[in-house]
């Protein structure tokens, strides 16, 4: 069963990411309209073939406001998995690495920053250092590194007493060639994974933090952004709310796909 | 008894954590810039106010004893006043705790309704169509944004069909309820998903397990044998896992709670971090927190409780 799946998971995984790296990276090409471009009389115009997607209460056109989503929302996506990713890893292979009193105290401050609801800490740090996308990233990177470097940390202790790590020990590699050129290359499969089902809640944090108004500001079009600015019209213009919404479900999703496909392939189960 | 033992011990080991969580709270409010007794005041606060607050923490002095200040307060239930409301803020917290719990209540209850039987179809139908139909369908469901969710809810059931109100609390048992269904359902769809998977797995275990064989080969049906022994045995992942999700429970309502306008703490923080009311931010970060580790603390006990095997 896993080896039918296998393939049509990842091919569909790719093939969605590859859609809207392909929208952002061609947006302006792409997009019929510019996204910020007001027509005062095309206000809130439901679906047509000159608006596909139809138009919003400043007549701007949603089709085009996705498209261009596409570049802010991925970038969140991936920016914001990124720093975690990269310092998570340090922190969690020192910490399984180097043990006794280091590994105590890491591991004291990950239980600290898992007792806060993560979306909690995320705005309390953003409602200290402002609104905007900027404060988005430092507020991810100073929270979401904490399941990377668990998951790090939980590889390295098993690995540290593998038989090849020993006798690299044994040639006199030093420690921190042993750490970077032997362990750590077999210790971040499961982080691997993990960053991309770490993309969907990354995505679906940014989105909701830019719902409610902390994270890209208007006029910037930005799928959770989109949602906000469309609630007041939900009953008469529908479609300004849910093109937006479904591109978030779309992109999560093939993160979704592809971090299963990747766990298949290198045998990671989370 | 001894094996409930832990409920006396286990409190010591949070003890640590609490302290940290409130380290990292009172660090978040003195990394803002300027005077902290004018950001705690806002920028209309009277001197005698300003020299109240400067004593009440100290501010004059080194940052560890204002630390020591800082849970000196904690311990007697001062934690400040709200700039926007003029009242005590853990005053203030307290009127919004009910919808919040309420909420997070319905959720879990809702989720578990939707998950379970899904789970079951899918574990006893495993590797067919309808297996993979649920597999797909909540691979789908774990990306799907919760306030946007809740307004296409609010599109289908509270516009298109009035069923349920829009948004608000009410004030009668009924009118809360009522005003509840939405929300729950929104954060319930998005957590099923979660359980979901977790719960067919264990499912397919015990389907597979010694217990599930023997009950079978004394010629219990096999409806019963799920019923039974598959179903109890999966109890207890599925009361771990609700815990180990309580934090992204709560982040889903403060959003939730705002889509909804449901007069609840989520909203409340939202409001306060608009309105740079960092003693409201500050204190419901705290009791989030520590409520995150409670029901951790609950989730040990109710495990031990459903299952004779587990000792802590």
């Amino acid at each position: 069963m896993l080896h039918t799946r296998r393939p049509a998971a990842l091919t569909a995984g790719l093939a969605i990411l590859a859609l809207f790296v392909l929208a952002a990276l061609l947006a302006n090409l792409v997009a019929p309209y510019d996204p910020i471009a007001q027509d005062g009389a095309a206000r809130l115009v439901a679906l047509s073939w000159a608006h596909p997607f139809g138009t919003d209460n400043f007549g701007r056109d949603i089709l085009s406001r996705v498209i261009h989503g596409a570049r802010v929302d991925l970038q969140m996506a991936l920016i914001g998995v990124f720093f975690p990713f990269v310092i998570g890893t340090v922190i969690g292979s020192l910490a399984g690495f180097a043990g006794g009193v280091v590994d105590a105290v890491l591991m004291r401050l990950i239980d600290i920053i898992l007792a806060f609801p993560f979306l909690v800490l995320m705005l309390s740090i953003i409602a200290i250092l402002g609104p905007g996308l900027t404060s988005f990233y430092i507020a991810m990177a100073l929270v979401g590194w904490v399941s990377y470097a668990r998951l790090v940390r939980a590889q390295i202790l098993v690995l540290k007493s593998a038989d090849y790590a020993v006798a690299a020990a044994s040639l006199g590699f030093s420690r921190p060639r042993i750490l970077f050129r032997h362990l750590l290359p077999n210790a971040i499969a499961g982080s691997l994974v993990f960053s991309m089902s770490d993309a969907v809640l990354v995505l679906l944090s940014g989105a909701a933090i830019s719902y409610l108004g902390l994270g890209v500001q208007p006029p910037v079009a930005e799928w959770g952004v989109m949602v906000a600015e469309g609630q007041p019209f939900v009953t008469q213009a529908w479609w300004i709310t849910l093109f937006p919404g479904l591109a978030i479900v779309l992109l999560a999703f093939g993160f979704s796909m592809l971090g299963d496909a990747l766990g298949e392939l290198m045998g990671v189960h989370e | 008894m001894h094996r409930y033992r832990f409920i006396l011990t286990r409190p010591l080991q949070f003890l640590p954590v609490v302290l940290g969580v409130s380290l990292i709270t009172f660090v978040l409010v003195r990394l803002i810039p300027g005077d902290p007794a004018r950001v705690l005041l806002g920028a209309r606060a009277t001197p005698t106010a300003i020299a109240n607050i400067r004593a009440q923490y100290g501010l004059d002095e080194p940052i560890w004893l204002q630390y020591l200040y800082f849970l000196r307060n904690l311990a007697h239930g001062e934690m400040g006043t709200s700039i926007v409301f003029r009242i005590d803020v853990l005053d203030l917290i307290v009127t919004r705790i009910e919808p919040t719990v309420a909420l997070v209540l319905a959720s879990v209850l809702l989720s578990v309704l939707i998950a379970v039987p899904l789970a079951a179809l899918a574990a006893r139908n495993r590797g067919r169509p309808v297996d993979h139909l649920v597999r797909i369908v909540s691979t789908f469901g774990i990306g799907f944004p919760p306030f946007w969710l809740g307004l296409m809810l609010i599109l289908f059931l509270a516009v298109q069909v009035p069923l349920f109100p829009v948004s608000g609390y009410g004030t009668s048992v009924g009118e809360k309820l009522a005003h509840l269904v939405l929300p729950a359902l929104t954060v319930a769809l998005s957590l099923s998903t979660v359980l979901l998977r977790s719960l067919r797995a264990a499912m397919i275990e015990g389907l597979k397990s010694d217990v599930a064989t023997a009950a079978r080969a004394r010629g219990m049906p096999e409806g019963v044998v799920f019923w039974r022994h598959v179903l109890p045995n999966a109890v207890a992942p599925t009361i771990n896992l609700l815990a180990v999700n309580v934090g992204w429970l709560i982040g889903s309502t403060v959003v939730v709670e705002s889509v909804f306008a449901l007069p609840g703490m989520g909203q409340l923080l939202v409001r306060a971090i608009f309105s740079r009311d960092y003693m409201v931010v500050q204190a419901i970060a705290m009791v989030f927190a520590c409520a995150t580790v409670l029901v951790n603390l609950a989730a040990d006990i109710a495990t031990v409780a459903v299952d004779p095997r587990v000792k802590l």
